[in-house]
Formats: structure tokens, C-alpha cells, sequence
């Protein structure tokens, strides 16, 4: 952990040093997802509700799956240029290290430039807590924090998939964006809208629903309270992860120069 | 203009090599369409009365998006321009006896044409035969058809030649990050990328619908969709000319300003 916050002081000095570029790239990436936020306004100017969930309620769920998202994006997106660090060979240096390798990964980039993302996700949050006219006792309150939890742990673990994939392609996959990018993009909306099938993949394949649509029934009072928990079986989801980068590790055969 | 001819063929053959990327774009587009669908249905549910356009045209609309998204997608700018503002390899280019604007334009008409049509063929095929309101549906008559396609190529000729804007503006300052992703996130948004341009309020519309954003890809969609016909299709295919030129002019005007001043990093 300590050495993770080495990595991270590091980059953050390292980007202090362009500072105009960086206050830039933060506004635009404040931009880009406030379209979306946008687009939501507008369509719900013209319908009041989506599958019983009101414009607030939307809201409320669109703040936190921004939230969960962004946490994720930041820690873990070090994975994201990991094909490169594959494909250089850079991977051998860091297997000789005596370090855990995951956390080397981690710290091979830490993106400052998502602060914008961060900024909107925590607007967007405190928006929709505003809005969401909910009675907050300490069971809801804790209910968002194993949300938080819960979704940054997914968001890692298909993070880690994507990585533990270039073991064996060498490239990085376009589709994998489906599950990340994808899932922040469609997750704005509680994932039972999209139909019986969709919702269904989200709950046993990618666990979405338990992150989102469950507890967030429980926050609005219409679930049962046990709906609170299932963020914490989703952190589960990890396990797979965790198998498939040590299967990819094992099956490391080197590349590069 | 047979130099520029050329330019274009080599661009538009080394974008067709790369079949393996416009696999996996395919399937990503493919799934994007169908959750884009599967919202819009939700919505169509909860109000079918406040739907401003039919749900077949809708699907129809996010069928032919996903299928042309290379036409029309402002991020799909080019990365080597930019590199080579920033680190000087631009001096080769205007060490040749040609028009940069001219060659960087036939180029990204050429890069973006070869994208889509790899790509929207399997994707427009898939999505002819899934049932009937989720589907693709014929387009309502051979003329509408021939509109949509002039129209289609009056919108890529807006979207470039607003990209080119954006390639001259980084002639000044040189870092094009920011500018870019402002320039972006403005045109995915007006243009009815994140929701389709009738599902805006009608004041917004009304403006919106001026801007040279309504005449990338709204028109041409919408044309195919048959959600826009008559006199005001006639409007916006003269808006869409009209704005291809004022564009492109504006764009040869920084050009001439930008060569006269330019600057060659690197070293």
C-alpha cells in the first residue's frame, strides 16, 4: 500500500509539470459526460417516468454508477495500457520484481486526467442525494457505501479481465469496452429497463444489478432490506478475475525485445 | 485535383486492411445499437403518446447510426495530423507542392469512407432481418433512398470539414487536447448523437436545427427513417450545402492564416 502511494505521488508530480494541457483535459472530460446527464434532462422533459423510476430516481442511480465507475477508473486503469506493457516485454522487468505484480501494474499509471470524470461523478452524486427525496437513516447511508464498494470492486475485476486477456491475445479487445465503458454508458438507467434478457446477464454473468438496480429498490424503500448486502457478493465477482489473471501470469510466455 | 484523387485511393486502400479491428468495432456497434434500442423501448412503454417520432423509425435511426458511425463521429479525427503538428514532421508536408487543406481533407473523407464501409455492411445485413419493429426497415421509397445517400454524403462533408477546423485551430496552439475534446463533446451532443435531434424540446429544436451540427448525421438519418420529408427535408439538405462551403471556407481561411505564421516544432 505504501509503495502504491509512492507510484501515485509520482505521477501526480509528474503531471503538475503540464498544467495547462491537464486543467484542459479535465474540463473536457467534464464535458463529455455531462452530455450525458444532458440527454437524460431532455428525454425526461418528455417522459415522467421509465419502469416506475421517476426522473429523480434515475438521477439517483445515474450519480452513483458515475461514482462507482470513476473510483474504479482511476485506480485501475493502469490495466488500460497494459497490452504496451505486454507487448514491450516490460512485463518480464516486472516479474523479477519482488513485488506483488498487480500492484506494479496498478501504479504503472495512475490517470489524474479522469479528476474531471471524478469532479462530474461527485456533482452528479451530490445532485441526485439532493433530489432523490429519500429519508436517510444510517442503514441507507451504509447501503451507499457497500454500493461504492461493491461497484468499484466489478469495475476493477472487468478492468483485470481486460488485462488478463492480453496474456493470451497480446491486444487488447475492443468488445471488452461493451462491459466498461458500456456498463457506465447504459448503467445510467436501473438495468431492469432494458428487458428480461439484459437484466438476467446482469445479474449472473456481470453482476450489474446487484451493484445497482437491487440495493438502489432498497434505498428507495421498495425492496426487502437483504437487497442492502448484495453489493458485498458482488465484490465475489473478483474471484474469477483473480483466477484468470494468475491463469494468464502461468501462461506468460514473454514478448518483445 | 488528380493529385488529391490519388491521396484519397491510397487512404481509402490501407483503410480497408484493417479487417480484424472492424470485426471487433462491428460487434461493439452491435451491441451498443441493441441496448440503444432496448432504452428507447423502455421509454416507448412507460409513454407511447410522447414519442415524437415512430418507434420503427427510431430503431431504423439507431440502426444506420451504429452502421455509419465512422462517417459521422467527430473523435474519429486523426491522430497523425495532430502528432505531426506537435512534433514537426508537418515539414514534409509542406515541403510538397500541395495544398495542405486539400490533402488532409480528400484524406479523412477517404480514412472515414473505408471505416464505414467495412463496417456498416454485416451490421445493416444483421439488423435487416431481426424482427419487424426492432429491425431495419426498407427505406419508404427509391427517392427517399437516393436522398439518404446525397444526404449521407453532404453530412460527411460537414463533419469533415468541421474536423478540419479543428486540425487548423491546433496550428496555434499546438497542444490540441483540450480543444478537442470541447470540440467533441459539443458536436456528439448537437448533432443527435446522444439522443436523436426530436426528442428535444421544440424551442431547443428549432435552434438546434440551424446549427451546421443538425446537418452531419441528423439529416441523412432522419431521411431514411422518413421522419423528415417535404418542405422541411428541402431546408435542410440547402442548409447542409450551404454549411459544407461556409465551413470549408473558414477552414481555408485559418489554412492561409496558419501557413503564414506556422511554427515547426520539434528538432
Amino acid at each position: 500500500m505504501k509503495l502504491y502511494g509512492k507510484f501515485f505521488m509520482i505521477h501526480l508530480k509528474s503531471i503538475m509539470e503540464y498544467k495547462t494541457s491537464f486543467i484542459l483535459t479535465c474540463i473536457g472530460q467534464f464535458l463529455v459526460s455531462f452530455n450525458v446527464f444532458l440527454g437524460m434532462y431532455f428525454m425526461f422533459q418528455r417522459f415522467s417516468n421509465v419502469e416506475g423510476f421517476t426522473y429523480n430516481e434515475v438521477l439517483l442511480c445515474f450519480g452513483i454508477t458515475l461514482m462507482e465507475f470513476s473510483l474504479a477508473e482511476s485506480f485501475a486503469r493502469g490495466f488500460d495500457n497494459f497490452p504496451s506493457i505486454i507487448k514491450s516485454g516490460e512485463f518480464d522487468r516486472i516479474m523479477v520484481r519482488p513485488r506483488n505484480e498487480i500492484l506494479q501494474v496498478l501504479g504503472s499509471r495512475v490517470e489524474f486526467s479522469r479528476i474531471g470524470r471524478i469532479l462530474q461523478a461527485v456533482v452528479m452524486f451530490c445532485y441526485g442525494f439532493a433530489v432523490s427525496g429519500i429519508q436517510w437513516t444510517w442503514g441507507k447511508i451504509i447501503t451507499v457505501i457497500f454500493m461504492l464498494i461493491g461497484g468499484t470492486a466489478v469495475f476493477s475485476g472487468l478492468f483485470l479481465i481486460y488485462a488478463s486477456i492480453c496474456f493470451f491475445t497480446l491486444e487488447g479487445l475492443e468488445f471488452m469496452n461493451i462491459f466498461t465503458d458500456g456498463a457506465k454508458e447504459y448503467g445510467k438507467y436501473p438495468v431492469s429497463i432494458y428487458g428480461r434478457t439484459v437484466f438476467w446477464l446482469c445479474t449472473f454473468v456481470v453482476p450489474y444489478a446487484l451493484i445497482q438496480y437491487y440495493p438502489l429498490l432498497s434505498l428507495l424503500g421498495r425492496g426487502k432490506p437483504s437487497y442492502s448486502l448484495l453489493p458485498l457478493a458482488a465484490c465475489l465477482f473478483l474471484v474469477p478475475c483473480l483466477f484468470l489473471w494468475k491463469m494468464g501470469v502461468r501462461h506468460y510466455g514473454s514478448a518483445g525485445s | 485535383m488528380r493529385k488529391y484523387i490519388a491521396f484519397f485511393r491510397l487512404r481509402f486502400s490501407m483503410g480497408l486492411q484493417y479487417r480484424a479491428a472492424a470485426l471487433a468495432g462491428i460487434v461493439t456497434q452491435f451491441v451498443w445499437g441493441t441496448m440503444e434500442i432496448l432504452m428507447f423501448r423502455a421509454f416507448y412503454q412507460a409513454d407511447a403518446a410522447a414519442f415524437p417520432m415512430s418507434f420503427q423509425s427510431t430503431c431504423a435511426y439507431v440502426w444506420m447510426q451504429q452502421a455509419f458511425l465512422a462517417l459521422f463521429m467527430a473523435w474519429m479525427m486523426e491522430n497523425e495530423i495532430f502528432d505531426s503538428i506537435v512534433n514537426g514532421n508537418i515539414s514534409y508536408e509542406l515541403c510538397r507542392p500541395i495544398n495542405v487543406y486539400n490533402m488532409w481533407f480528400s484524406r479523412s473523407l477517404a480514412n472515414r469512407l473505408s471505416k464505414a464501409l467495412l463496417r456498416s455492411v454485416p451490421i445493416l445485413l444483421v439488423a435487416a432481418f431481426l424482427p419487424a419493429p426492432y429491425g431495419l426497415m426498407r427505406p419508404a421509397s427509391f427517392s427517399a433512398f437516393l436522398l439518404f445517400l446525397i444526404t449521407l454524403l453532404l453530412g460527411l462533408g460537414v463533419t469533415v470539414a468541421f474536423c478540419m477546423l479543428v486540425y487548423m485551430v491546433s496550428f496555434f496552439t499546438i497542444s490540441s487536447v483540450g480543444v478537442r475534446m470541447v470540440a467533441v463533446s459539443v458536436v456528439e451532443f448537437f448533432s443527435g448523437g446522444t439522443i436523436p435531434l426530436p426528442f428535444f424540446p421544440e424551442p431547443v429544436r428549432q435552434v438546434l436545427e440551424l446549427l451546421p451540427f443538425a446537418s452531419m448525421q441528423n439529416v441523412p438519418l432522419r431521411i431514411y427513417s422518413g421522419d423528415l420529408s417535404g418542405t422541411p427535408m428541402r431546408h435542410a439538405i440547402f442548409l447542409q450545402m450551404f454549411w459544407l462551403f461556409a465551413l470549408a471556407a473558414l477552414g481555408r481561411c485559418l489554412d492561409v492564416l496558419a501557413m503564414k505564421k506556422i511554427t515547426i516544432q520539434g528538432g
